[in-house]
């Protein structure tokens, strides 16, 4: 395996560095527990939010923390959640007094570490709420697994939160917000061949050549099927088919935000096939893209394929969408 | 063999069970990219190596500061589930060893049952799940009634070890209903679980010490 790395055990830290480096008026690095905050944080008198999870995902959470988005990204290991005290140290450096929003996405690690971060919090009389985020279709939601992954509604959570935040929105509202965009929001990802964790060099699993992982995680844990390959337009039908079923029939109807997302190694090409094809199906379903996303947010490493997010809007969300956002990897309207 | 175990011996048990896992690095790897994301054996050493640093820092204490110093390392560089369940059951068990100098059968009964109860709280899973909390469950309540019937530290910890090790094998052919693994459903049935082998391994790593 040929690659950027000078030792797998130090990806994280000297990734997270480099962003940091290069970004000095937006991003502020504490190295140990490791955490990345706004470079004017705390904000006083706006609610702060916390994001983090395992790495991997660039540009998924460090990409996203500036003004109009996240105060602070807590990186974990890769494709492991950050610690408590990661956390609890981030919540601690960017807490303004008007409370903290934890965004999390439901994985088992995840969900335990930042609840053990919101105890320790409480405890020193430091107001959080939380966001879970669980928005994959691929995964069954029932009282016999963990529930549904997290997957791409949380870039969407993060960005509409932060311009509520910014406009001075309290951690009451700012919560009952990310809650109904999550709500609002169904992903489904597939996958051409998987990444490779950089601590083994090998593949999360590998495919056929004539193979696609349909429901693929973004740990590159299986989906719901292995599916013979299609061309695009055939696998975005099949994506969006399963994650529009997802739906009531009646929310069918309106402005919807498409989220095209790359998992890691599709190209720009690539997106743009699955986007095209995306908007005039959903258009022929009676949906109109009325927003859209499109590219590398939310990775896998170097798998190869996209994810799909379809999130219903309505005016207050598109308002809030439209709002300024000044981060490395969302820049608009500053 | 010892009927109680000291702060010094619950080090030692630490030591053991940091060198298992490195030992076992590589298996709990393989297990854990069948079921999982592939991490549980990179994580868990890590965690155990930073105990270990941090236990031959200073001098051993009660085994509840031992319990606590363990507990603290391992949720702060640890990470995903593992860092948290099993950082959780040794914070848990510091509190239950409370300032006792040595724990016998029946303290040791104590300090299990807090740390397999913090298990369940955390993770929000119950008996049967196919988790490490089945080992723990398992093993907890065979020290337990070894304990009760009046039996002595090292053999109620043996039964302890055996009851884990049985609850591991016992525990392939089931699904998962709780983490990472419960996403394949059907596809988790015929595979051991990586955080139960890990937890077997510590029930193994008591025993050890308690024979010794």
């Amino acid at each position: 395996m040929k690659r950027l790395y000078n030792r797998p055990d130090a990806v994280v830290d000297e990734a997270v560095e480099g962003l940091a480096l290069v970004h000095p008026d937006l991003l502020r690095l504490s190295p140990d527990p490791m955490y990345v905050t706004r470079a004017d944080a705390p904000v006083r008198g706006r609610v702060a939010l916390v994001s983090g999870g395992g790495s991997g995902h660039e540009p998924m959470h460090v990409g996203f923390v500036g003004p109009g988005m996240l105060s602070a990204a807590c990186p974990g290991a890769v494709f492991t959640s950050p610690t408590a005290d990661q956390v609890e140290a981030a919540a601690r450096a960017v807490d303004g007094g008007a409370g903290v929003l934890l965004i999390v996405k439901n994985y088992s690690g995840d969900v335990m570490n930042f609840e053990m971060a919101a105890e320790l919090l409480a405890a020193d009389g430091i107001a959080t709420e939380t966001v879970l985020v669980a928005d994959d279709v691929a995964v069954e939601d029932s009282t016999y697994t963990s529930g549904r992954r997290g997957v791409g509604a949380t870039v969407l959570v993060e960005k509409i939160c932060g311009a509520a935040a910014e406009r001075g929105a309290d951690l009451a509202a700012v919560a009952e917000l990310g809650r109904k965009v999550a709500a609002r929001s169904r992903s489904l990802g597939l996958a051409l061949s998987a990444g490779t964790v950089p601590a083994t060099g090998r593949p999360g699993f590998v495919l056929a050549d004539d193979e696609i992982e349909f429901g693929v995680g973004i740990h590159g844990e299986p989906g719901r099927e292995r599916r013979p390959m299609e061309p695009a337009d055939a696998l975005t039908d099949r994506a969006l088919a399963a994650v529009l079923d997802d739906f009531a029939a009646d929310e069918l109807t309106g402005d919807v935000l498409l989220f095209v997302n790359g998992l890691g190694s599709a190209t720009p090409m690539e997106c743009a096939i699955v986007a095209r094809r995306a908007v005039r199906t959903l258009g022929e379903r009676g949906l109109r893209v009325a927003r859209s996303l499109v590219g590398q947010y939310m990775t896998s490493l170097d798998m190869l394929g996209v994810s799909l997010t379809v999130l219903r809007l309505d005016d207050d969300l598109a308002r809030l969408w439209d709002d300024p956002v000044e981060t490395v990897a969302l820049r608009w309207g500053r | 063999m010892s009927e109680e175990l000291t702060g010094a011996d619950v080090a030692a048990v630490f030591h053991r069970y940091a060198k298992t896992v490195a030992e076992l690095k590589d298996l709990l790897t393989e297990l854990d990219t069948a079921v999982g994301d592939g991490d549980h054996g990179t994580n868990l050493d890590r965690g155990m190596r930073a105990a270990v640093e941090a236990l031959d820092a200073g001098t051993p204490g009660t085994p509840g500061a031992v319990f606590n110093l363990v507990g603290r390392r391992l949720v702060s560089t640890v990470g995903g589930a593992s860092g948290a369940l099993y950082g959780t059951a040794f914070l848990r068990a510091a509190g239950a060893a409370g300032d006792a100098t040595g724990l016998d059968a029946s303290r040791m009964a104590a300090v299990l049952r807090q740390a397999t109860d913090g298990i369940a709280a955390r993770g929000k899973c119950a008996a049967g799940d196919k988790t490490m909390y089945d080992v723990w469950s398992a093993a907890t309540e065979a020290v337990e009634s070894a304990a009760a019937g009046g039996t002595g530290l090292a053999a109620a910890l043996s039964a302890g070890a055996v009851a884990a090790a049985e609850t591991v094998r016992r525990m392939v052919p089931w699904q998962a209903r709780r983490g990472r693994a419960s996403y394949l459903g059907e596809r988790s049935v015929g595979h051991r679980d990586p955080g139960a082998v890990s937890s077997q391994a510590l029930f193994e790593c008591l025993a050890a010490q308690a024979a010794a």
